[in-house]
């Protein structure tokens, strides 16, 4: 944590609620009360329907490997080996951007729609970043 | 818009391209609009619209001495002049303004009074992107391409043929930034960047400018140059934030800007003589081709390697050597459009023969936003 130097989010009233989660190791994310649409990132109604009631909930942490690249030039923090930056897709629907952890950055190692499960890492007191490991890696 | 009803009568880039430490980011639209200008014989108190993107339509109104009834801001990225294209179309239809400059400048290699883009880290890119070691464009424009090889089977070797096939058009360019022939091994012996992305399949980073005057099809008759007129117009945008397309092997945004575009037009693809792509990166080409339905899916890199889009091939693409090997100053889609004009102004320096009609096909941001802008000179 303390080695941490790249950009820390800043949690709005709208993401509060994902950001504690994260902070307890818990990925949250919304559904839409009306139509069931799982939303992400969080706003407080369904961009599907425009419903205003939406439930937050934990999501399984589950997730497999959508797509990613691995960046040869990475930014200052991130040290000086090439990590890949990667796409997953939530059991639950949606994907998001995140980090590969407990595996070799290679595209040997890095198998598209590979499962994996959800880690966090905290970056500050507050942020803890959701990142995912292979399944069983 | 109706079909042929606005021209294009004034085009040009900046004088110089590729460095220019001793013009700052607001001379340089201003070099490209004088230039334009020249281009069609006219002064700055003609002009009653100002369009552009990077400087706000004040800073260039003032900087340029216009008073103008109509302006537009629109900044969706490198596609944005291909939507004040568009707008302007419907400006001057409306009778907001009779004489439209579109101008773009951008110090993106010596950033000479240019900002930097960093996302506020209360935005939804600064919370959900940002914090995971991003490097810019190469390493966030290129990450559904791992996804679109294995849906469609793309081999690495296709995809450098898109950066081999824009040098062969760039070597015909004498103002092209890179002219050297490569080949695929060149490419994919080049420097990693963001795999699968090598340095050959990354765009330029260039100085540089350009500016577009636009008035109705009756106006045009009044100017010494050939008008290209506008026979249709999208636009679209999709997401801020690239891990959240609908689809990463396919653009919304371009979908939708290029069908509205084509239905606008009324042509078929096999009407088109001339194609530009916006190309930051090796794979725009691929997913522009598809997402405007001149090949069906999975079918681009293939079309591409058997050089259909190739000097001598049936469908030119990106004949000024794209942001690949021409230039890149940040938001290329001017350029694109000035290739556009040129082909269709029979000025090109890799000139298609008979070409009539031209589809200008641009990005912005990392598929955030699209705008198509198809032209004639019939």
């Amino acid at each position: 944590m303390a080695d941490y130097e790249g950009p820390v989010p800043e949690p709005t009233p709208e993401t509060e609620d994902f950001w504690d989660g994260a902070k307890r190791g818990e990925l949250r994310l919304q559904q839409c009360d009306d139509c069931k649409n799982v939303i992400f990132p969080p706003r407080p109604f369904c961009p599907g329907c425009a419903s205003r009631s939406v439930s937050s909930f934990t999501a399984s942490g589950r997730a497999k490997l959508y797509s990613y690249v691995i960046n040869h030039r990475p930014p200052r923090g991130f040290g000086p080996d090439p990590h890949a930056i990667a796409i997953v897709e939530l059991d639950e629907g949606p994907r998001m951007m995140s980090n590969i952890i407990d595996c070799e950055q290679t595209p040997e190692a890095l198998v598209l729609d590979m499962p994996l499960e959800v880690a966090f890492t905290p970056i500050t007191d507050e942020i803890s970043l959701p990142k995912f490991r292979p399944v069983g890696g | 818009m109706e079909p042929r009803s606005v021209a294009i009568v004034g085009a040009a880039e900046t004088t110089d391209l590729g460095r220019i430490p001793g013009l700052s980011q607001i001379q340089l639209h201003a070099d490209a609009a004088l230039n334009a200008m020249q281009d069609c014989g006219i002064s700055p108190g003609e002009i009653d619209g100002v369009a552009t993107a990077g400087e706000t339509p004040a800073n260039i109104a003032h900087y340029l001495g216009i008073t103008p009834t109509w302006v537009d801001g629109t900044a969706v990225g490198g596609c944005s002049f291909m939507l004040h294209v568009r707008h302007a179309a419907a400006a001057i239809n409306e009778g907001l303004c009779d004489v439209a400059l579109v101008t773009h400048g951008e110090s993106g290699r010596s950033r000479v009074g240019s900002g930097r883009y960093a996302a506020a880290p209360a935005s939804l890119a600064g919370q959900y992107e940002a914090p995971y070691g991003l490097s810019g464009p190469p390493s966030m424009f290129t990450l559904g391409v791992l996804r679109y090889m294995k849906e469609t089977g793309l081999t690495h070797e296709q995809l450098a043929s898109v950066s081999v096939v824009q040098r062969e058009w760039a070597a015909l360019n004498p103002r092209s930034t890179f002219k050297d022939p490569i080949t695929v091994e060149d490419v994919l012996n080049s420097r990693m960047i963001a795999y699968p992305f090598r340095l050959l399949q990354c765009c330029l980073v260039t100085d540089g400018g350009g500016a577009l005057i636009l008035v109705s099809k009756e106006r045009a008759r009044d100017f010494p140059t050939k008008p290209v007129y506008l026979l249709g117009t999208g636009e679209s945008v999709e997401t801020p934030m690239i891990s959240q397309m609908e689809d990463m092997t396919t653009s919304r945004a371009f979908r939708v800007a290029g069908s509205k575009a084509f239905g606008e037009a009324g042509i078929t693809h096999d009407e088109v003589d001339h194609v530009m792509i916006y190309d930051a990166f090796a794979h725009l080409p691929l997913y522009g081709l598809e997402d405007l339905g001149f090949v069906g899916r999975g079918e681009a890199g293939s079309f591409i390697e058997a050089r259909n889009t190739a000097p001598g091939g049936t469908l030119p693409v990106n004949t000024n050597g794209g942001g690949l090997s021409y230039m890149h100053s940040g938001m290329y889609g001017m350029y694109a459009l000035q290739e556009s004009v040129r082909q269709m102004r029979g000025t090109a320096p890799a000139q298609v023969p008979d070409a009539k009609i031209s589809v200008c096909h641009g990005v912005g941001g990392m598929f955030m936003a699209s705008g198509t802008i198809i032209m004639t000179n019939e």
